[in-house]
């Protein structure tokens, strides 16, 4: 069973259905104590970081969290907001993040000398993934990938960065530590290759 | 590099799906369900629904039909009309919108944009402006619910809408809805100029090319329904949409 953790924010219809239609079983819940009972876990998230993280405090689901991921090692895929949690801390917001990987999320910041661009970055965009990574196993290099966001996250130790994106300059657009995995990107709404994104998170 | 988007809006009346011309004249097109499944197929970047009778009818949004949508669709979706309150919006994202679209509610006030957009971030609230040109080519704020010119400036109500916390604007030209005959361009150049935040450009465009024009013009997306549901001189219903690397080549992201 893959349990997707329902904190309040984000687009869990479509996560779900996107398991769904992949022929995992999956179910959404909010309730910390259903959580131990996963074989992996996905964290979704769109909104603000401070407002996450209150939420995962004040739902008990961080203190379950923290004993699934770093006590048990049950695989967690984090996607947009759930990724940036799971660092830290963040430019966006005071509280600190999980901090389960070495990382920091920031916000897009241009040179001067190069034209600024939009922030949100928002659309398709290519991941380009390390070499030999299950995760990415069987989608193309010409992939694209569905972003919306206004920070990124920053890894202390450039081995845990799974792939990179190019905005403005490369950024971490996913994260590998142990059972921990985050993605910038929405697989949910990335089409073939969101879903096989997916399916490989699903059968590794 | 970031891609230009290329939108299909599709236009739901009595629960089937039509393609209005200059919002008049909606002729059926058929099923949506079966329309946003062969979207889904084509790999489309993007797809915008949009209610053309819940608001006039003062109707909140079909929920049952848009979480039919959701199963079919694996890429961000958009759903507009009959939105009237935070409850609405926070109802569509739980069903898997990835973004929501406001015109009347936010004509009446710009209270509903900030309020959903403090709930979800203003990427996922986009406000729609039609423009009509009148009598002396002047354009005019039109309100699709109402079938009427606005005094209020078009301009005006987009800048209000940006700052209350909008996070694009869809800016359709009603003179030029289903014509296939052209885009605005002198409209797009002026929104885009004018705008901090991604501009999608509607209303008439028949071919890459002129999907190409409106890019060049400044909108950051294009969308567009007759363009991907008619065929032919006859407009006989017929979904298409163009191959990825077609779009890549035409638009010089690669």
């Amino acid at each position: 069973m893959i349990v997707i953790v329902d904190y309040g924010l984000g687009n869990l219809g479509s996560i779900a259905k996107m398991l769904k239609k992949i022929g995992a079983e999956a179910k959404v819940t909010s309730d910390p104590r259903e959580l131990k009972q996963a074989r992996k876990l996905v964290l979704p998230g769109v909104g603000a970081f401070n407002h996450g993280m209150s939420r995962l405090r004040e739902t008990g689901l961080q203190e379950a969290l923290n004993e699934c991921i770093i006590g048990n090692g049950i695989p967690i895929l984090g996607i947009c907001l759930g990724m940036q949690l799971m660092t830290r801390r963040s430019e966006e917001g005071s509280l600190p993040g999980l901090g389960w990987v070495k990382a920091d999320t920031r916000r897009f910041r241009f040179a001067e000398s190069e034209p600024a661009l939009k922030v949100p970055h928002m659309g398709w965009n290519e991941a380009t993934p390390r070499e030999g990574s299950t995760w990415f196993a069987g989608i193309e290099k010409a992939n694209r990938f569905y972003f919306v966001h206004s920070y990124h996250v920053v890894c202390d130790r450039p081995e845990e960065v799974l792939s990179v994106t190019r905005y403005g300059y490369d950024f971490a657009s996913a994260f590998e530590c142990d059972n921990i995995v985050g993605v910038q990107f929405h697989p949910e709404k990335s089409h073939r290759f969101g879903m096989a994104l997916l399916k490989n998170f699903v059968e590794i | 590099m970031l891609k230009h988007r290329v939108i299909p809006c599709l236009l739901l009346h009595n629960g089937g799906l039509v393609k209005t011309r200059k919002f008049g004249n909606p002729k059926y097109v058929g099923d949506p369900i079966n329309a946003i499944r062969i979207f889904n197929d084509k790999e489309v970047d993007e797809l915008m629904v949009l209610d053309i009778t819940a608001s006039r009818e003062r109707r909140e949004p079909n929920y049952a039909l848009i979480e039919q949508f959701a199963g079919e669709c694996f890429m961000p979706l958009c759903y507009g009309g009959g939105i009237r309150t935070v409850d609405h919006a926070s109802r569509l994202f739980a069903l898997g919108m990835e973004k929501v679209c406001l015109q009347t509610a936010a004509l009446e006030s710009p209270k509903l944009i900030t309020a959903i957009s403090e709930r979800v971030g203003s990427q996922s609230v986009l406000v729609s402006v039609d423009v009509k040109k009148n009598w002396f080519g002047k354009y005019e704020l039109y309100s699709a619910a109402s079938g009427k010119t606005l005094p209020q400036s078009w301009m005006k109500f987009v800048r209000q809408a940006v700052a209350a916390g909008a996070g694009e604007v869809v800016l359709n030209a009603v003179d030029r809805d289903g014509t296939m005959q052209g885009m605005d361009l002198e409209l797009i150049r002026e929104a885009s100029a004018a705008l901090p935040v991604p501009l999608i450009a509607m209303g008439g465009a028949g071919s890459l090319a002129d999907i190409k024009a409106a890019l060049d013009a400044g909108a950051s997306a294009v969308g567009a329904g007759a363009f991907f549901v008619f065929h032919g001189p006859h407009r006989a219903v017929l979904i298409t949409y163009p191959r990825y690397h077609e779009l890549e080549t035409l638009l010089g992201d690669k």
